[in-house]
């Protein structure tokens, strides 16, 4: 992609090569009035409005490509005349209710109706019964639907669910006059939107998708809203925080919108959540978990002075990683200071895997981010259960796929249907748990410069290879000639005679021949199918861009440390950009300030998980000694997996005890916690900025202007490039995952009133309908570490025979079932 | 987005501002001082010369308040008043929320809510008098002609806050069978003449 330079309306506009029009100008400033289109996903061209002439000829400019020298025209007489038209469209038989539109005056129809200046109709057609549809977390009005496709659009390029499609509306045909009467454009866009309106493609009337809510959000009008916000708010009272969301490792740009609770309640509430989905795409616990703050607490001045005196006797503090940078950096000063241990698992499991990845890669993190997998032609996820670990990467996955024509490789033990359904283009690999090495290896194999990469692994991996004949049945064209008789009237006589003609044609004949093919085991092994290689190598055809997404399955697998030393060398000796998954919100923060112990001591605090004295943000109903405000009450940075620090907001007050009341109790002083921020530890890549100074909103290009980016600090790499052979161990028979459904991920999203996803041991329908267990059944669940009873709950959005053991509950306690890796050999007991 | 808002973490100083008033006297001699200058400049006589000169002409104008009251004007804007259809006797109220937008001194508050036919519903509206200032903006910008001023201006009360709400202002229901409500004929009333200026939608139908 080269710089060009184009002009329009007279300006002089840089934009690259094959950019569309819209957003070389949306990026340099200049209007161009558009609907249907959203940035990162495909044109619709439902709307027409964009028209603009280029070199003299009327283009979309959502679709119609930058060329070097190209002469835009974004307003003539003639597409004046079309955009009025097409909003006359828009507007017959659209009802008068803007009093009670949800959409309460953001209306895309309405800017643009008062922009084209439509102060008249001259447009009529027949309404038809549009009556509204409750479609469970949300409710479509198909009244004020303006069939911009906008919502199939996201939901199919950027979520990735395919829900929504466009059905028969039913109603009379336009009258014939105005094809000759209308511009063309508004014409032929009303002949569309009289035939559809939007539907669900299951058929039914209730939605079965993962539930983002994005297809409201980008909704430009009041047609499709958040069942849960209907009627609650008008949209100029609240008040927008900007903020990060706290729920997974994405770091998504979120606004809280406040207001007062009610008349009789002045405490501010959280009415929705929203982003700038032009640029961001949330899942469904950002979108609808946003009640999960402490609520009730207050100064408990006894609690308190317990707490100092536990923090003075206490040995460990153990935590979770859905705390702040300053968090952890207070943390971690404590540790210096009193010489506390700080233990975090899944934390530590992440710094260890990056410091064995640095030990080959020569830095101390992973190169790529999830922006980049975006416009990536072939990526390949390893070790993530992408849907529920990160829903902003598989965003990106299907994003690639279906966008930028982009080609997939899922490598993962629980078949997952969602995954499957995101293009034809993606091939999914379920291997045995504990085969993570040998899929890192195949990669290598495939992918790897193989003259670059040390010898002894190449021949490690050449012993994978065997040559196998195989009898192949192939179709062969043939050109047979054969003599046909044929009447013919002779020209001259006028009779008709017999006459030989030769004829040819293209015979197709089966034939079975004998080839030497080469036999990869690595795909054996890991239970790829017969025609694997065959797929793949269609799929690579102009491939350029690759991808690799690894996931929270690697760092606590058995084998970590070669799991990292591989994926460090598929990253330097392949075309392979790398982006690792962190397993929780704030894991590579936390992973990268905190010094971490492995064992617990004899008397321990406990931040947001068990402990001796507990400290929690989760509020009433949860063991806790001293409430702490949830993120959503903060203010601080978080660390996403996009390498970058993050500033959240406090969307809410808080009228407890925090953390950094305890340390200056302690006697580490600072008026706010965020005083930490310019703190942070500049030799691991943070920078010295103040947090007043964190930007966190998007620019109209779409570049990002949130917080900074982590400096990738460079380390000395040993030189040491071996790795072990993988063993070809693996867990058979009952398995057990550790993972959340779709829309939870910590016992903060299980809080939330909106996310009613219910606790218990997730099946797979497939597996319900193996096996005698149903729905709502109790069963036992027993592995070498121990064994928990609860309810079956059966979950459509994952597949096969592994059953899933959430973490958002707490009082399930599931990770005690696990030593450390995801996965692990289970039984399972009726009662 | 502009951050400034957030990044001041200074809650007491939002706007107040001391004025410059001349200190009050605090010793002894200083009171003395003020009580001889304000008894000996005369003022006080003036008044007292007007009372007596009217008490002898016994030309009394006063109206016996509150036995007697003067007539209100339609357009006088005193306490809100909500209205309901001739139609169907139900509110008019559609709950868009404006009259709150729009209100200046910030008096005005609603809750809806989603009812159980799906209309919006206000579940609860109120005004507090205490800082309402009757500028009428709240029944100009009403789009169904709902909110109104009527004639009640006795609105003393004990305390600053004073509320009224949705219930208290609606045009009660007998009232409204004996098709005794009356129109508000002030700022946001429908103008006469104002079906010729409307044009109209055509329809296929």
């Amino acid at each position: 992609m080269s710089k060009i330079t184009i002009n329009i309306d007279g300006k002089e506009v840089q934009t690259q090569e094959g950019e569309f029009l819209l957003n070389a100008a949306r990026a340099n400033d200049i209007f161009i009035p558009a609907i249907c289109y959203l940035t990162r996903c495909s044109p619709t061209l439902a709307c027409r409005i964009c028209l603009v002439e280029a070199d003299g000829k009327q283009v979309y400019a959502c679709n119609a490509k930058a060329k070097d020298g190209m002469n835009i025209t974004t307003s003539t007489q003639t597409i004046e005349k079309e955009r009025r038209a097409i909003m006359e469209v828009y507007d017959v038989n659209h009802p008068l209710q803007c009093g009670v539109c949800d959409q309460s005056g953001e209306c895309e129809l309405q800017n643009y109706t008062l922009e084209m200046g439509v102060d008249i109709q001259h447009y009529t057609v027949k309404d038809v019964d549009r009556s509204s549809h409750d479609w469970g977390h949300l409710h479509y009005d198909p009244g004020l639907c303006i069939v911009c496709e906008r919502c199939v659009t996201a939901c199919k390029d950027m979520i990735g669910d395919n829900s929504l499609k466009t059905i028969a509306r039913g109603s009379d045909p336009l009258n014939a006059d105005y094809k000759a009467e209308m511009p063309k454009d508004a014409y032929a866009m009303w002949n569309k939107l009289n035939k559809s309106v939007i539907g669900l493609t299951n058929g039914t009337d209730v939605l079965d998708c993962t539930s983002c809510g994005e297809c409201a959000a980008v909704c430009p009008v009041g047609a499709l809203v958040d069942t849960q916000f209907m009627y609650k708010s008008n949209a100029w009272e609240l008040k927008q925080i900007p903020a990060t969301c706290g729920h997974c490792s994405a770091g998504c740009q979120i606004s809280y919108d406040v207001k007062h609770a009610s008349i009789d309640n002045p405490k501010d509430k959280i009415y929705r959540v929203m982003n700038e989905w032009n640029y961001v795409s949330l899942c469904g616990a950002g979108r609808y978990g946003f009640d999960y703050q402490n609520a009730d607490a207050v100064k408990d001045e006894v609690a308190f002075a317990k707490a100092i005196e536990a923090f003075k006797k206490a040995d460990t503090i153990s935590f979770t990683s859905t705390i702040t940078n300053e968090e952890a950096y207070l943390l971690q000063k404590m540790k210096e200071k009193f010489g506390v241990k700080l233990v975090n698992n899944e934390a530590k499991a992440l710094q260890t895997f990056l410091h064995n990845y640095s030990e080959i890669s020569g830095k101390k993190l992973y190169g790529s981010d999830l922006e980049a997998v975006h416009t990536t032609n072939f990526i390949v996820s390893v070790g993530s259960a992408l849907k529920t670990d990160n829903p902003n990467a598989r965003y990106a996955l299907n994003n690639s796929l279906t966008v930028s024509k982009g080609a997939g490789l899922y490598f993962h033990p629980v078949k997952d249907p969602i995954i499957e359904g995101i293009a034809k283009s993606i091939m999914t690999v379920t291997h045995a748990p504990l085969q993570e090495e040998a899929a890192l290896y195949l990669v290598l194999d495939l992918f790897a410069d193989k003259s670059k990469l040390p010898s002894d692994i190449v021949e490690y991996l050449a012993s994978f290879h065997s040559e196998k004949t195989i009898t192949v049945e192939e179709v062969v064209k043939e050109k047979v000639v054969e003599l046909v008789k044929e009447m013919k009237v002779n020209e001259e006589t006028g009779e008709e005679e017999e006459i030989e003609v030769e004829k040819s044609k293209m015979v197709s004949k089966k034939v079975s021949k004998e080839v030497v093919v080469d036999d990869n085991r690595l795909l054996e092994i890991l239970g790829a199918d017969d025609k694997f290689m065959e797929t793949l190598e269609k799929n690579l055809k102009k491939k350029e861009t690759f991808a690799l997404m690894v996931g929270p399955d690697l760092y606590t697998h058995p084998n970590a440390k070669n799991l990292a030393r591989l994926v460090a060398l598929i990253e330097k000796y392949s075309k392979f950009e790398l982006v690792m998954i962190p397993a929780l919100t704030n894991s590579l923060g936390v992973s990268l300030i905190c010094e971490l112990d492995d064992e617990k001591g004899s008397y321990s605090i406990g931040y947001n998980t068990s402990g001796d004295f507990v400290l929690s943000g989760l509020g009433e109903g949860s063991e806790c000694d001293l409430d702490m405000p949830a993120i959503n009450q903060q203010e601080g940075t978080l660390t996403s997996v996009n390498k970058r620090v993050n500033p959240t907001n406090a969307a809410i007050g808080y009228g407890g005890y925090e953390l950094n009341d305890i340390a200056n109790a302690l006697g580490l002083t600072a008026e706010h916690v965020i005083e930490y921020t310019q703190k942070l530890p500049t030799e691991v890549g943070f920078q010295s900025e103040k947090f007043d100074n964190l930007p966190n909103h998007y620019e109209n290009d779409g570049t990002e202007v949130r917080g900074y980016v982590l400096e990738n600090v460079a380390v000395t790499p040993t030189g040491d490039e071996s790795v072990e052979k993988f063993s070809e161990d693996k867990l058979e028979g009952c398995i057990i995952y550790l993972a959340n459904p779709v829309r939870q991920f910590t016992d903060f999203t299980y809080k939330t009133t909106n996310l009613d996803e219910v606790s218990g041991i997730y099946m797979s329908e497939e597996y319900l309908s193996k096996t005698d267990y149903n729905e709502g059944d109790t069963v036992t669940v027993t592995s070498a570490k121990g064994s928990l009873t609860a309810k079956v709950v059966s979950d459509n959005k994952i597949a096969g025979e592994i059953i899933v053991l959430p973490t958002f509950d707490k009082k399930l306690n599931s990770e005690a079932l696990f030593d450390g890796y995801r996965f692990s050999a289970a039984s399972i007991q009726k009662g | 987005m502009k951050m400034e808002q957030f990044n001041d973490r200074n809650v007491a100083d939002n706007g107040y501002f001391l004025v410059d008033i001349e200190d009050y006297p605090t010793d002894g001699w200083g009171k003395f001082k003020r009580v001889v200058k304000r008894s000996f400049r005369g003022e006080l006589f003036v008044g007292l010369w007007v009372v007596l000169r009217e008490m002898i002409k016994f030309d009394i104008h006063t109206v016996q308040y509150p036995e007697e009251k003067l007539p209100i004007g339609p357009r006088y804007r005193a306490v809100h008043e909500m209205k309901r259809l001739w139609e169907s006797d139900t509110e008019r109220c559609i709950g868009c929320g404006l009259c709150e937008k729009i209100c200046i001194s910030d008096c005005i508050r609603m809750d809806t809510k989603i009812d159980e036919n799906s209309r919006k519903e206000v579940s609860e509206y109120t005004i507090n008098l205490g800082r309402c200032i009757f500028c009428g903006y709240c029944a100009e910008v009403c789009p169904e002609l709902a909110i109104t001023h009527g004639g009640e201006y006795e609105n003393a009360s004990q305390q600053r806050e004073h509320f009224v709400d949705y219930e208290y202002m609606l045009t009660p229901i007998d009232k409204m069978k004996a098709g005794t409500q009356m129109e508000f004929e002030g700022f946001g009333a429908i103008t006469p003449h104002e079906d010729e200026r409307v044009k109209k939608t055509p329809l296929a139908y």
